[in-house]
């Protein structure tokens, strides 16, 4: 039962599991659902586990229930729940859902539906095409097979599911970027060192046992300070132009190393091939720091990430006045830049997006001789982090 | 359904969406994981939950450095060292147990009457928190290496969880899940929650003021939109200074700052849209 639904929400990129698929059958074969608002409700709660699939959710449960009844089986409950509301509701007649599928007058609708009531009488109906009840092709009642989809009970009246999901109330939480940050974090937790400079205090157990022993089993407790880590990491990122294509990829390495808490620093910079005179504070390269400066004042003990494809014209590289940049006071070439950065910060690496690639450009195999260079990846990043600690 | 239902609790209005949902969640025995905006009642639904149904409500608050250990048990090494050297008139040095302090999950799994269990911002610890919480919330047992025994619940807990979205939570965990994400309140409900706060205030007024929140709610490039908590400082800042409904219409957003936290989005605001 709604296998094909479980399908379209995956062919949405909705991370939907078979898991989760069979938690919204066992919910269907307790007899939890009875009725399409709940379902809808129900269903999202079980099958969707972020906000930000709400909205493809909506789009997926618009389509597919767009032209379909809510299968009867899945509870008698459900037609007696159906017929309920439809005998508490007498005449009320939600406007906009006529307006919508008819385009006639609306009066006259609810006059005849007014007439038609009081000809069928307190009998439940089903499978017609005239009369008010379930199963049918008539405008009126539920369940039926008119266009406009699964009529719905609930407690406010007669709403429709697929509305309520047509309204898509979620657009503003959906994000196409469907992030993998969380990987990358996990990785990034593995950038650590340790040292006990915290203000913190904790009790060492240990000593407390050994100093208690020697005096007999007088109590003395020792407390040291809390291990914290203690890493500064400056992330330099290489954007635009041949980057271009993996902005993405940058960025979920930016958003993971920014979110992680755990760094005792983080700076980052942005440059477009190799660093110049300057690094770049925004990705726009527009306000900046003297490369210089950067270096003279960081710590050495930041360990530095260097991320780029290390792919550009050998002499951008190698030459004076080698930036493609007019604005730039390049007489330094860039691969001095590059040494300076290398010899000021004691653990360097560089994670390059393009490793796999069939070809190797000349200036990435000079840059591999300065820096250690890994794809950027989980596991490229994991090996990096080993060289980087 | 044969179980008891939840259908909101007397000072807690929950849509029955809501209600359906935590239903389905404590019939199948999952826990139910809440998202949502700062003060839209999330760790106010796990209280609604117990009240509503009759049952003792546990919580865990979860910090940066909360332990998934800590929520099952703690061994006070250092009370069990000190007693051994001065004695204890209630503890009995030479058993273990009297030093293995049970911490919320233990409580709830040894209650003998099914409790509701809030595990309250849960993204705000560690990323692998709840990972490790993975096999106690599925089976609801955990062992104590120190007693040998596993401790399995005597009545599965109804588990509310809340999360204010600060890191992404592992996909195993949101598999186990049912989840629910809490609406920002529209204009009627807020109505409601600031009438609870004032009183005595003028419909004119009240009405005046929303229209301008919500038009500020509407900048989606705020990093922080003002919540709930924002709404009631503003209001009683306006009250006290005594601005009429037709000030307000006039001069644009007074006292912005009651609002809008963030020196970003204040110059956004300021410079780019013209509000002051």
């Amino acid at each position: 039962m709604f296998i094909d639904f479980y399908f379209l929400l995956r062919e949405m990129k909705v991370p939907v599991s078979i898991k989760e698929y069979l938690a919204l059958m066992e919910a269907l074969d307790k007899k939890l659902i009875c009725s399409s608002m709940e379902f809808y409700y129900v269903a999202r709660a079980l099958l969707i586990k972020d906000e930000k699939f709400f909205d493809s959710y909506d789009l997926a449960f618009a389509k597919y229930f767009k032209d379909k009844e809510v299968p009867l089986e899945i509870s008698e409950d459900l037609i007696r729940t159906i017929e309920e509301e439809l005998r508490q509701l007498k005449f009320k007649v939600p406007r906009e859902f006529y307006e919508k599928v008819y385009s006639i007058d609306i009066e006259k609708l609810k006059e005849e539906l007014r007439k038609k009531m009081e000809e069928q009488g307190p009998e439940p109906h089903k499978f017609g095409d005239q009369m008010i009840g379930t199963r049918g092709t008539s405008p009126f009642g539920a369940g039926g097979r008119h266009p406009g989809g699964i009529r719905i009970g609930g407690y406010g009246g007669m709403h429709l599911a697929t509305k309520i999901a047509q309204k898509r109330k979620f657009r503003n939480y959906r994000s196409d970027r469907i992030l993998d940050i969380r990987s990358y974090q996990v990785a990034l937790k593995k950038l650590r060192n340790l040292t006990r400079d915290s203000p913190r205090e904790e009790l060492d157990l240990d000593e407390t046992i050994d100093k208690t022993c020697k005096q007999f089993g007088e109590i003395d407790l020792v407390f040291r300070k809390e291990k914290k880590n203690n890493l500064k990491v400056l992330l330099l990122m290489d954007v635009g132009g041949s980057m271009e294509p993996f902005t993405e990829l940058v960025s979920q390495l930016f958003s993971a190393a920014n979110k992680s808490t755990h760094f005792r620093e983080f700076k980052y910079y942005y440059f477009h091939n190799v660093p110049y005179t300057k690094l770049y504070k925004d990705i726009e390269l527009e306000s900046y720091e003297q490369t210089a400066e950067v270096i003279k004042k960081l710590d050495p003990e930041f360990r530095v990430i260097m991320v780029g494809d290390a792919a550009m014209a050998p002499n951008e590289l190698s030459h004076i006045y080698g930036s493609i940049h007019v604005w730039e006071e390049t007489y330094t070439p860039g691969v001095v830049w590059l040494n300076r950065i290398k010899e000021k910060f004691k653990k360097s690496v560089w994670l390059n997006p393009e490793i796999i690639a069939g070809w190797k450009p000349y200036t990435r195999g000079v840059i591999e001789k300065i820096f250690p260079m890994f794809d950027l990846s989980i596991d490229g990043l994991e090996e990096a982090i080993k060289v980087l600690v | 359904m044969g179980f008891e239902k939840y259908s909101g609790s007397y000072d807690y209005i929950a849509g029955s969406s809501l209600q359906n949902i935590v239903n389905v969640a404590i019939a199948l025995q999952r826990p139910l994981l809440v998202k949502g905006e700062p003060g839209t009642g999330k760790t106010l639904l796990a209280k609604s939950i117990a009240d509503s149904l009759g049952l003792k409500l546990i919580t865990w608050n979860i910090k940066s450095t909360t332990k998934a250990i800590d929520g099952c048990y703690v061994y006070d090494t250092i009370q069990r060292l000190n007693d051994s050297r001065f004695g204890s008139k209630t503890r009995d040095v030479d058993n273990v147990e009297d030093y293995i302090v049970l911490g919320q999950l233990g409580e709830a799994f040894t209650s003998e009457d099914q409790v509701v269990l809030l595990i309250d911002e849960i993204d705000k610890a560690d990323v692998e928190f709840p990972n490790d919480l993975l096999q106690e919330l599925d089976v609801m047992e955990f062992y104590i290496p120190e007693l040998q025994r596993t401790m399995k619940a005597k009545h599965r807990p109804i588990v509310i969880i809340t999360s204010n979205n600060e890191k992404e939570l592992p996909d195993a965990f949101l598999r186990r899940c049912a989840f629910h994400f809490i609406e920002f309140p529209d204009e009627k409900l807020m109505a409601k929650i600031v009438n609870v706060h004032y009183p005595n205030i003028e419909e004119n007024i009240l009405k005046a003021i929303l229209e301008k929140f919500y038009e500020l709610r509407e900048y989606n490039q705020l990093k922080k939109k003002p919540s709930t908590s924002e709404l009631i400082d503003w209001i009683l800042v306006l009250l006290k200074s005594g601005l009429t409904t037709e000030d307000l219409k006039q001069k644009g957003f007074p006292f912005l700052g009651t609002l809008i936290k963030k020196e970003q989005d204040m110059e956004y605001l300021t410079k780019y849209k013209g509000i002051s």
